[in-house]
This record gives C-alpha cells, sequence and structure tokens, in this order.
C-alpha cells in the first residue's frame, strides 16, 4: 500500500464540527463530538462498531440533524443543511451499504452523479437538441475520464445490479467523483474487499487525493490503511470522540487501545 | 450471426448514445415505420384500423405516459382514466366554446389542463410513497368521475351526459375515414415516443429513475426528489391528456363519463406492468397485448366448438388479467420487453447454439 | 336534533362495517407488511360462497352451519393457494411488486367467484334481526330509529377488534406476525416459519372478510358492488394507520359518519353522489396532514 505523498499542501479548515449532539429517542449515537478537517488531507474516523461514525457523517452531509452542535463548512456555519444542499456545496459521499441505483447502468449512475451540473431546460432535452445535446455528451467525457481513473470501462453499459461487490463499490466511488467534490466522504469504502482490492482502493483513494486535491474523510475499520493513508485520525467510541490527531498519536493513546481491546470504562 | 454488433465501431460519444446504435437495429426500425405509415394503411380493412389499430394506438400513447410515471419514476398511479377524461373534457370544452380553435391544438392544449390537474393531485403526492400514492390517485379517480357527470358545465349542459366531439380537422384536412384517423394517431403517437426517448436517455430521466430506485441516495447527489416526482406526474399527465382527447374524439366520437372509469385506469396500469415497466417498448407490446387479448378470447369460444356466454367470456378476462400479472411480477417484473431483448440476445448467436 | 342523531348513528354503524373491511387489511399488513388490494374481493368471494352453499344446502338440516363451515374452509384453502403461489414467489420484492400481485389476485378472485357462483345478486339471511329499534327515547324527544342490524354488526366488530388486539400484543404468534411484517429475511433467519405465519394470516383475514361479507350481505344483498364498497375500506386505512387495529375502527366510523353528514346536507346542494369520492377527499387531505394516519407510526430511512 503506497504512502502518502509529501508534497501535498495541507490547507486551513475546510470544516469544522462543533459540539455535535444527535440522539434517537433514548438513544445517543453522538455525544458532544468536535474536530476539524482541513483542506486536501485525508481525515479518518475510527472506532468500534456502534461508535457513532456514520452518523456523524450523516450529519456533515444533512442527512441527519444534530440535536446540538454547529457544522461550519467552507466558513459557513448552520446547523441544518438539506442533502441536495450539501451536494451542492460540493460535499458527495459512498455508503456502507451501497447506495446505487440498482436499475440503471454503471454510465447511468455516474451520469446521474453529474446532474448539478447540467442545466439543459426541458424543452432541449425532449428534443435532445442543442444545448441538451452537447451538454450530455461533454459530461459523457468527463464521466469517461473517470471511468478510465478507476479501470471500469468493461462494464459501463452493465445494470449495476449485476456487479460484484467490489465493483459496485468503485462505481459508487465514481458517481461521487463524478460530482468533482471538494469533501468526498467514504464509508468504510475497504469493507468486504479482499487484500487486491484493498490495494486498488487505496492506490484510487491516494490518486484522487494528489491528483484532484480532493479532501477526503474516510471510515475505515483496517488499521493498516488508516494508518497508511491518514494525515489525521479521529478515534469514536459511544458517540464520544476519544482520540484526536496524528496517526501514530492515536495508536498510543490509552483510551483507544482500551476502546478496541473492549476495556469496561 | 446476422444480428452483430462485430465490425461496428463508435467513434464518438455521439454515436453510442444514438437511440438504435446497432445498424441492424436502425434497418429493423426502419422497415415498422415503413410497415406502420405505408403497409398497413394499403391492406388493412376497416375493421382491422377501427376494432384493433386505432384503439391500440391510443392506449400505447397512454401506457407510455403511464409508464414514464410508474416504471421509470417509480409513483404508481390508479388515476389514469381520470386524467384521461380530463384531457378528452378539456379538448371537448375547447373546441365547442372556441369554435375557431384547431382540435389538433385543442388537444395539446387539453394535455396541458391535464398536466395542471396532475400536478395538482401530484403536490400532495410528494410526500407520500407506495401505497398511500395509490390511494391518492384513486381518489382523484373517483372525484373526478363524479365532477364529470354531476357538474353540467362540463358537458356542455347536455342533459343526457353523453357527448359528441366535433370532427377533427387540421389544415383543411378532415380526419374522418379510418385511414386518416389511424395515421393521425401513429403520427401523434411517433412524435411522442420520441420525445419520451429523448426524456429519458437524459438528465430528467436518470434523475426519475434514481428516485424510483434510492429516493435517499438521490437526494444526496444533489437530485430534488421532489421536483423529479412533479416532472413524472406533469409529463405523463400530459400523455395521457391528450391520449384521452384522442381516445374520444377519433376513437369514441361520442361517450360518457363511464369510458373513463377505473376499470380503464386498471387496464393500462396492467398493460404496463405486462408490456414493461420502465420501458418505452414494452408500454408498445403491453398495449398491444390487452388490446388484442379479449378480442382473441371472444373468438375462443367459436374455435373451441363450445359456446360460452359473454359474461363469462368476461369472468374469463379477468381471471386471465389477473393470473398474467401475478405471472409477470413473478417470472418476469420487467416484462414482455424484457422477453423481448432476451430474445435478441438469443438471436445475435443464432444460428449458433452459444 | 333527533334527525341529526340517526344521521350520526346511520354513519356509525355504516362505519363500522367498513371498519370489519379494513381489519383484514391491517390483519395482514400488519404481519406480512403486504398491502392487500385483494381484500374486498375476499369479502365478495366469501360471502358468495357462502350464499350460494346455503342455496345448496337449503335441504339438509341446518344449510347456514353447514355453509359456514364449508366456507371457512375454502377460505383457508384459498389463503393456502395465495401463498404458496403468489407470496412465496415474492418474497423480499419490494411492497410494490406485491401490491399490484395483489391487484391481480383480486382480478382473479373476481371473475372465478362470479364465474363459479354467478354474477346476479343474492339475498344473504343468517338469522340477523332486522327490526328497527326506537332508542334514546327518554333523553330526545321523538327517539332514534336504529336498525337492530347495525347494532349487531358493531357488536360483532367490537368483539373481532378485542380478539385481534390481544392477539398481537400477548401471544407469542403474534409476536412472531409483528417481526415478519417488519423484515421478511431477519425474521426467517431466527426461525419463524415464514411461510405456515403467512397461510394462517391470510386464513384469519379471509375469516374476517368472511365474517365482514355475512354482515354486509345481509344488509346489502350479495352482489358485486360489494367489492367496490370495500374499496373505501383504503381510505379508511389512510386515516387510522395501515399497522393500528383501533385505527381501523377509529377511521371506519369517522369516514362513515363523515360521509353520511356530508351526503345528507351538503349532497342536495351539488346533486348527490358524494358518497362515491368523500372518503377519498378525506383520505387525501389527512396524506398531507398526517400521513401516517392518527395511530400509524412514523416511517424513519436509515442510510
Amino acid at each position: 500500500m503506497g504512502a502518502s505523498s509529501p508534497q501535498r499542501r495541507i490547507g486551513e479548515v475546510l470544516l469544522k464540527l462543533e459540539g455535535i449532539s444527535l440522539a434517537f429517542g433514548g438513544v445517543k449515537a453522538l455525544d458532544d463530538v468536535s474536530f476539524d478537517v482541513r483542506k486536501h488531507e485525508i481525515r479518518a474516523i475510527i472506532g468500534p462498531n456502534g461508535a457513532g461514525k456514520s452518523s456523524l457523517l450523516n450529519v456533515i452531509n444533512g442527512v441527519y440533524h444534530p440535536g446540538q452542535g454547529a457544522v461550519t463548512y467552507k466558513g459557513v456555519t448552520r446547523r441544518q443543511m438539506r442533502p441536495h444542499e450539501a451536494a451542492s456545496q460540493g460535499i458527495a459521499r459512498t455508503f456502507q451499504n451501497i447506495a446505487l441505483f440498482k436499475g440503471m447502468t454503471v454510465l447511468d449512475n455516474i451520469m446521474a452523479g453529474r446532474t448539478l451540473k447540467m442545466h439543459a431546460g426541458f424543452l432541449f432535452q425532449a428534443v435532445y437538441f442543442g444545448k441538451a445535446r452537447s451538454e450530455e455528451l461533454e459530461h459523457r467525457q468527463k464521466v469517461e475520464h473517470i471511468i478510465d481513473f478507476l479501470q471500469i470501462e468493461h462494464i459501463r453499459k452493465t445494470p449495476v445490479g449485476r456487479l460484484a461487490y467490489g465493483l459496485q463499490k468503485r462505481v459508487e466511488l465514481a458517481r461521487a467523483l463524478a460530482a468533482e467534490p471538494e469533501l468526498l466522504l467514504l464509508d468504510e469504502p475497504m469493507a468486504g474487499m479482499n487484500v487486491e482490492e484493498k490495494e486498488d482502493m487505496c492506490r484510487f483513494i491516494l490518486d484522487v487525493n494528489d491528483e484532484f486535491g480532493t479532501t477526503i474523510v474516510l471510515i475505515e475499520h483496517d488499521m493498516g490503511v488508516v494508518m497508511d493513508l491518514s494525515d489525521r485520525v479521529v478515534v469514536l467510541d459511544y458517540g464520544r470522540k476519544i482520540g484526536d490527531g496524528s496517526p501514530d498519536e492515536v495508536r498510543g493513546n490509552q483510551a483507544v487501545i482500551d476502546a478496541y481491546l473492549g476495556v469496561r470504562h | 450471426m446476422f444480428y452483430r454488433e462485430a465490425g461496428q465501431f463508435k467513434t464518438s460519444y455521439g454515436a453510442d448514445q444514438a437511440v438504435f446504435p446497432i445498424l441492424q437495429d436502425q434497418i429493423f426500425i426502419g422497415l415498422w415505420l415503413a410497415l406502420g405509415f405505408v403497409l398497413v394503411p394499403l391492406v388493412s380493412t376497416e375493421y382491422l384500423l377501427k376494432a384493433i389499430l386505432i384503439p391500440f394506438l391510443i392506449l400505447a400513447l397512454a401506457a407510455l405516459g403511464l409508464n414514464l410515471l410508474v416504471g421509470y419514476c417509480g409513483q404508481l398511479s390508479l388515476g389514469t382514466g381520470g386524467f384521461m377524461a380530463v384531457g378528452a373534457y378539456a379538448a371537448y370544452n375547447l373546441c365547442v366554446r372556441i369554435p375557431w380553435l384547431n382540435p389538433v391544438v385543442a388537444f395539446l392544449l387539453a394535455g396541458g389542463v391535464a398536466t395542471l390537474v396532475g400536478i395538482a393531485f401530484g403536490i400532495p403526492s410528494l410526500r407520500i410513497k407506495g401505497y398511500y400514492l395509490a390511494v391518492a390517485t384513486l381518489a382523484a379517480q373517483f372525484f373526478l368521475d363524479w365532477v364529470f357527470s354531476r357538474v353540467a358545465w362540463f358537458t356542455n349542459n347536455t342533459p343526457s351526459g353523453s357527448i359528441t366531439a366535433p370532427p377533427v380537422t387540421l389544415f383543411e384536412l378532415t380526419f374522418d375515414t379510418p385511414v386518416k384517423k389511424y395515421l393521425l394517431c401513429l403520427s401523434i403517437l411517433v412524435l411522442f415516443a420520441a420525445v419520451a426517448k429523448n426524456l429519458v436517455r437524459g438528465r430528467i430521466g436518470r434523475a426519475w429513475m434514481a428516485t424510483r430506485d434510492m429516493d435517499v441516495a438521490a437526494e444526496i447527489i444533489g437530485i430534488r426528489p421532489m421536483y423529479a416526482k412533479l416532472s413524472a406526474f406533469a409529463v405523463s399527465s400530459f400523455f395521457i391528456g391528450v391520449a384521452g382527447g384522442l381516445w374520444a374524439f377519433v376513437h369514441l366520437g361520442s361517450w360518457e363519463p363511464l369510458a373513463f372509469d377505473v376499470n380503464r385506469s386498471f387496464s393500462i396500469l396492467f398493460m404496463v406492468i405486462i408490456g414493461g415497466l420502465g420501458s418505452i417498448l414494452g408500454s408498445f407490446l403491453g398495449a398491444a397485448f390487452i388490446t388484442v387479448l379479449p378480442l382473441l378470447l371472444n373468438q375462443l369460444p367459436q374455435w373451441l366448438g363450445v359456446s360460452i356466454s359473454t359474461a363469462m367470456i368476461s369472468h374469463l378476462e379477468a381471471m386471465i388479467f389477473g393470473c398474467l400479472i401475478v405471472f409477470f411480477l413473478i417470472v418476469e417484473p420487467l416484462g414482455l420487453a424484457r422477453l423481448w431483448r432476451i430474445g435478441k440476445e438469443k438471436l445475435r448467436l443464432w444460428p449458433f447454439p452459444y | 336534533m333527533g334527525f341529526f342523531l340517526e344521521v350520526v348513528l346511520g354513519g356509525l354503524m355504516a362505519g363500522v362495517l367498513y371498519s370489519l373491511v379494513a381489519l383484514g387489511f391491517v390483519l395482514i399488513f400488519k404481519a406480512s407488511g403486504v398491502f392487500n388490494f385483494a381484500q374486498g374481493a375476499m369479502v365478495l368471494f366469501a360471502a358468495l360462497t357462502l350464499v350460494r352453499l346455503m342455496e345448496f344446502l337449503s335441504q339438509t338440516f341446518s344449510p347456514f352451519l353447514i355453509a359456514l363451515v364449508l366456507t371457512i374452509a375454502v377460505m383457508v384453502a384459498l389463503a393456502w393457494v395465495i401463498e404458496r403461489l403468489v407470496l412465496r414467489p415474492l418474497v423480499n420484492q419490494p411492497g410494490i411488486s406485491l401490491f399490484m400481485a395483489t391487484l391481480g389476485i383480486s382480478y382473479v378472485l373476481d371473475g372465478f367467484g362470479q364465474a363459479v357462483w354467478g354474477s346476479d345478486v343474492y339475498a344473504l339471511d343468517v338469522g340477523i334481526p332486522k327490526r328497527p329499534l326506537m332508542l334514546f327515547e327518554s333523553l330526545v324527544p321523538g327517539g332514534v330509529l336504529v336498525s337492530s342490524e347495525d347494532l349487531v354488526a358493531a357488536l360483532i366488530a367490537g368483539l373481532l377488534v378485542a380478539v385481534l388486539g390481544l392477539f398481537f400484543q400477548k401471544t407469542r404468534i403474534g409476536r412472531a406476525l409483528r417481526a415478519v411484517a417488519d423484515d421478511h429475511q431477519a425474521a426467517q433467519s431466527v426461525g419463524i416459519p415464514l411461510n405456515y405465519i403467512w397461510v394462517i394470516v391470510w386464513a384469519v383475514a379471509g375469516l374476517v372478510a368472511l365474517v365482514a361479507g355475512i354482515v354486509w350481505g345481509s344488509k346489502l344483498g350479495v352482489q358485486f358492488s360489494l367489492g367496490l364498497v370495500a374499496l373505501k375500506a383504503l381510505p379508511v386505512l389512510i386515516l387510522g394507520g395501515f399497522e393500528s387495529i383501533v385505527g381501523a375502527v377509529v377511521g371506519g366510523l369517522i369516514i362513515g359518519v363523515g360521509e353520511k353528514l356530508s351526503e345528507v346536507y351538503l349532497g342536495p346542494h351539488v346533486g348527490g353522489g358524494i358518497e362515491n369520492w368523500f372518503a377519498y377527499v378525506l383520505a387525501l387531505l389527512f396524506l398531507l396532514i398526517r400521513p401516517e394516519g392518527l395511530f400509524g407510526e412514523r416511517h424513519i430511512d436509515r442510510v
């Protein structure tokens, strides 16, 4: 697995979470979580199952609205944001349980990711003429670039429902990339993959960060991946933040070790 | 062996995006169009045109509209009959009250009226899914049934409730013979099918399908499920409204509200299910199937040499429809269209076995 | 005042009849997550079977009893057939597919029932008293005229509700049914015998349909329109919530009363016929305000 490139310039704070608390009925998913994410960095979120990691991504994305706390993105603070607003702000994500459109082909799924960039009016689309047609072709170019990048040319016309799990994950990544996001949220992108697939995925993630400068927040269980890929790590347990820093710092943190070993606290 | 893509390379994305990229398909479609526009009118009997082909064309248009809503956007509607009625009565009122208005233009305007009504019933549907939407559309169906039978204004105060449509003309041409009516319906259907295909393969179509497959994920990539559903409702209602106008003016001639009741809604829904959800070809196949089946069933007793009462035939028809619906849902949810596609796949290998 | 009360009571009674049909829906939805569009057709089919069997057996010592037993057997057999041929192959398909399958079933039942039993109107007499009763004579001048048939219907419905409510909450099978409604695959994986459960549920729903059929059929005569009236149960479910037995009752009552009142007081101004759509439009309005119904549960989508 590749090491992170030292050339990458990590910029100022892009995303900041302050005091985020989220509860479902009586269950506290997140409890006073605060951390920030800087531009161009790769930030990992780790923690035992049920620690609230996916919920955290959902809060960033606007799918869940925190009961308390605020999210500041690109300098604008808000507590409530609808998912499509997040999308138009340049946030894209993938899901733990693949959220692809099973009835559509790979190409259509990825083209769907470019929706926000397409503006041709209804009537032009009805006739497939002029602006609609040229737009369609222009975005097809961009999408093919991504398909090349992720090496999925051979399946571009296949309905997504028929693909193997690993390939589906790649298509989901492609769809997220199609939006040319500034912030990419990846929820367990390597789950269920074998070593080869993991290496491929790691390479893709690094390349995305290198080539497009995308800031990445990823949830991951594989410690080796986390240590190699990420610049900084946040550790969650039972909805609370118990560690925050570089991979080495976090690795030596007693609280983190206890959480993973299941020491009662 | 003959139906192969070998040797046909696309050198541009534009060529790849074409509706019929394979040469054999292009020839095929050309043949069909020639058949439809030239051969059929020459050889068909009046009965064939009036009893089978014209109703088929109009119902195919309605099925196409409904398929856009149900098959592509995943929104179940049981109110198709009601929206056809809106188109029919709107066209009628436009023609009767604005005598100088060309009937074909009236059809398009009637489609627009149906669109507005569709949006009006569609807006409450934005928050609700699945069965709730079905019930809402049933509400529309029953309410519209009642409106057109009780509110005298819509029938121009005709006491019997049954109204007759004025003849359809366009540029000095009156569509009075079956052949002319057939060609009118065919032209409209081909035009609308082209529009539907364009919508479906573009941004709007993808938004519909994304909303159907997983609307939460759709919202996350920036698609607004609300707008997608509304646009699907709007376009679908337009198609269905125009079909309603055609059904009343070109096929029936004179009609009463019962022509557009809930059974009509179910029948068109069956066309969409059996033909194939989310397929334009499927809408045609389903419409053909459901138009032809009752006629076959009516002939069946003669062929078998037994006598069955008409009431019994209609019972048998209901049973067969029901069984077919269940059959297709279990065996091939993508309907006849998928069977067609599988057939084409086999055709690529023919005459070789594998 | 007396007249108003009569209308209201008449509406309540009609509402009880709607509730009876809606109960069957709720049962199936609660236990299998399927919205059974064919419930109305089942009511008609059950009633038809009973009334025709009674005719054929009219020479025996107790036509009603024998016919009843036979009809129950038929409804159980129907449940078995539906489970085997429709539900099992479609397990884990999206709800819409199952809904459309029940649409198909309703067509088959309608066609089959009428093909076998005929499509005339049949009078059903199972001994429910039909005398009109004069109630509340002390409270309201002139008293209020109530049909004892309707009263009996209300009692039967109340009894059914109580029994079914207890069944779902207290028994082991009831719990298993609720698990199945939640997630078919999960229920299977903890060993709940899905197929067996479904046959039971649909059979019970069939019996509820039979009861509804008896009550409706006594009142209106057994005829094809019975199936259409049952369509009105859909708005009842919207009002009451799809999974609530209490909701089916309350929703039915509201719709029954609302319909009667609007027909009597608003009807003359608009040429009548409001009963055809009042229930649906009310449901539509409800969908705007409270889509899950009065007693239903909010649906949270987990991503």
